[in-house]
């Protein structure tokens, strides 16, 4: 068992394949946050006035914030004059078509399994490229755009339909309403913006991939869907970072409104750069993840599989405000090394016989700490609520942790709330087993832990469920004890 | 096929394994029984490569090659099998899954190529009707909520699949009714060939009225202090293995 462990420990060490760096001449703010870079953003991205009257509004109250520090991790204080907050690839003039990507960046995404080439794409996914601050390309824009599917960059949304933007931008995750919505309010640069009419059901998936390339720079990016009465969208996330040795920060904003019969469905596979064996480098993913179910019967749907970022923050919740509407998070979170990660989601009953359910399988290997964080609350008038989590923890080794931080608040006596807890390590007799009938130690691990996160990975599209598996498998090479 | 000479192994401080010699050849059917305690186990245990058990003294040889060399998923791959006395579950993998996981593991280090989805499902097809298991039971988690007989024909099943040169049966007959008992040797027998082997561990001998061995050692104290035919067992049964101490000269308890 001893020799078994050692063996398996030394094999944890898995290398992340996305640590390459891009060589693109960028375009850049200087170090540091201000109102002058605030306004530079704006003036780089040539908004209106009522975008920057946003931005300083939300700075200014971000300077009266300070950083919260309820949550499960540790980690040393940003410099937030340090970072960069604009950076983009220099590109000659805009774009007219696909085409004219710089062949340096199509490649960048060729090499991440992206293709921006509509040709060789998967035919039922749409891709919009973001690299550090801003939107490369979006694939696919015609064929939406003859449905009334907006799909594009926040930059071009802001400009090209800035009446969408100014009813919606905020109105999920207000910019005061936390520490690093505000900040990502004032510098945010990028990101994609989905608009799907009433009664259309987008008939591909809509995908946005973040990648972090320039040194010491931020990455803002701002996303919002708006789903009309009737209409359905399955949106992906995928984002990697380049290995480097300092901390870079990310700090997103998510936001989903789905009206009456909508439905939306969110799935992330974060894959950011985790730093090294030892906890160097990585990144700070600090994230807000916000839908609400503003409609009557409408449905919105987080599925997240969490292996990369040094530190992560994040809770994609719902507010279920319309009468019978359903809320849904299902997420698989792996820590190896010393990765912390504090996880969960928020699940707001205001309306109705509204549901919810929850589904989270953290992973915990090697020296790392997972939290799952999930608040269930049931307002006064949200009569027949109803309420199921499932949280369960599985450990490789002795030297890691899993935690759980349920809160439930009920104000209404006929809500129903459950709430399941499991922790369990992989057994060496499981392993044994495995091996016994022809499989070597990392196949085994990566059998037994997709069995255990299946019922997320069931969540996921097609398309991504075969590439998450091979993530998990990745991200835990052999770490069993 | 199969030689083991002079093996010694122990868990932790505890000898438990203190010489075993034992030579199986192709076609044959052994059988190892013994009181608690004896060893058995320990032997399935240690031909399997578990690594609890450190071997302290002897060699395995299979096929031409020092068994106790090789890492447990290579002693697999080359043919050895194990039916557990304690199947394990695995939550969320199917068992035809697993299963097919296992035998293009198997392929894979033979050289050949993984098996395609329509070739895999007719050799399961077949194989399922040989231990009389249920399509329902494959797609459920790995041994799940499997009652004790589905486990070990689940066991039996994989041993189908996998046609394993060396099988060891680990106590395969306990917590088992007897129909379930008759299914799951059956199953074994009609794997049976002149070019596989087996080694039938077990307490009792009810399970050796079904499948009959070629020979029967009893194994006590951590040694085969006896060996013989299959009525050796018979006589086993009939003066239980106090028999065995007297004959050893032993104090037997009252």
């Amino acid at each position: 068992m001893s020799e078994m462990l050692t063996t398996l420990e030394q094999t944890a060490l898995s290398e992340y394949k996305y640590g390459w760096v891009t060589n693109i001449e960028a375009d850049e703010a200087p170090p540091g946050l201000s109102e002058d870079i605030v306004r530079f953003i704006s003036a780089k991205k040539n908004e209106p006035e009522w975008m920057l009257d946003w931005r300083l509004k939300a700075y200014r109250h971000w300077l009266k914030m300070s950083e919260p520090e309820w949550a499960n991790v540790k980690y040393p204080k940003v410099d937030y004059n340090a970072i960069k907050y604009y950076s983009a690839p220099k590109q000659k003039k805009t774009l007219n078509s696909l085409d004219e990507v710089d062949p340096e960046l199509r490649a960048t995404f060729e090499k991440l399994g992206i293709s921006l080439d509509e040709q060789k794409r998967l035919s039922n996914v749409a891709v919009d490229a973001v690299i550090d601050s801003v939107s490369i390309a979006t694939t696919f824009k015609k064929q939406l755009a003859e449905l009334g599917i907006i799909f594009c960059s926040m930059s071009e949304a802001i400009q090209e339909h800035p009446e969408l933007i100014k009813k919606w931008l905020g109105s999920v995750v207000p910019m005061t309403d936390n520490y690093f919505s505000a900040l990502n309010s004032a510098v945010f640069s990028d990101g994609s913006f989905c608009y799907i009419p009433k009664g259309v059901k987008s008939p591909m998936e809509l995908s946005t991939y973040f990648r972090i390339n320039a040194e010491n720079t931020g990455q803002f990016e701002r996303t919002l869907i708006v789903a009309e009465e009737g209409s359905y969208v399955s949106y992906l996330e995928g984002c990697t970072a380049p290995m480097r040795d300092e901390n870079q920060l990310h700090a997103a904003v998510v936001e989903i409104v789905a009206l009456d019969n909508a439905e939306v469905k969110y799935s992330t596979v974060q894959n950011w750069y985790p730093g090294d064996k030892d906890g160097k480098g990585g990144i700070y993913n600090f994230v807000t993840k916000r839908g609400i179910c503003a409609g009557v019967n409408s449905k919105i749907s987080w599925t997240q599989v969490e292996t990369g970022s040094a530190v992560t923050w994040k809770y994609p919740s719902v507010i279920l405000k319309g009468d019978n509407s359903q809320g849904e998070f299902y997420s698989v979170a792996v820590t190896n090394n010393h990765q912390q990660a504090d996880t969960g989601t928020k699940m707001m009953h205001i309306g109705k016989n509204t549901r919810s359910r929850i589904v989270s399988k953290g992973i915990s290997a090697g020296f790392s700490q997972n939290s799952y964080r999930g608040l269930v609350q049931v307002g006064k008038n949200a009569i027949n609520a109803r309420n199921f989590s499932q949280c369960d923890s599985l450990l490789l080794g002795d030297k890691c942790g899993a935690h759980t931080f349920p809160y439930i608040e009920v104000k209404n006596s006929t809500a129903q709330v459950e709430h399941e807890a499991t922790t369990s390590k992989i057994g060496e007799d499981q392993i044994f087993y495995c091996n016994q009938r022809g499989l070597d130690t990392e196949t085994a691990v990566a059998l037994i832990i997709n069995g255990f996160a299946k019922e997320v990975m069931n969540q996921l599209p097609m398309e991504f469920a075969v590439e998450a598996q091979k993530l998990l498998a990745i991200s835990l090479e052999g770490s069993v004890g | 096929m199969l030689s083991i000479k002079n093996l010694q192994a122990r868990i932790e401080e505890k000898e438990i394994l203190k010489g075993i010699n034992l030579e199986i050849k192709a076609g044959e059917v052994h059988a190892i029984m013994g009181p608690n305690g004896s060893g058995k186990s320990t032997l399935a245990s240690v031909l399997a490569g578990r690594s609890d058990y450190e071997v302290t003294g002897g060699t395995v040889e299979f096929q031409g090659k020092d068994l106790l060399e090789l890492a447990p998923e290579d002693r697999a791959r080359e043919g050895v099998f194990l039916a557990f006395q304690y199947p394990i579950e695995i939550p969320g993998v199917s068992t035809t899954n697993f299963i097919k996981t296992a035998v293009n593991e198997v392929r894979k280090y033979r050289g050949e190529e993984p098996m395609d989805a329509v070739a895999f499902l007719k050799k399961m097809k077949e194989k399922m009707k040989l231990v009389e298991i249920d399509q329902s039971l494959l797609s459920r988690s790995l041994n799940e909520g499997f009652s004790g007989g589905e486990k070990k024909r689940n066991e039996i099943f994989q041993m189908a699949m996998l046609e394993p040169k060396f099988a060891i049966l680990d106590e395969t007959d306990s917590g088992l009714d007897i129909d379930a008992l008759r299914i799951v040797a059956e199953g074994v027998n009609k794997l049976k060939s002149k070019d596989n082997a087996t080694l039938v561990i077990t307490h009792y001998q009810r399970l050796l009225e079904y499948i009959v061995p070629d020979y029967v050692h009893v194994l006590y104290k951590g040694r085969i202090v006896k060996s013989g035919g299959k009525e050796l067992a018979l006589e086993l049964e009939e003066k239980g293995y106090d028999f065995i101490k007297e004959e050893l000269g032993e104090e037997v308890e009252a």
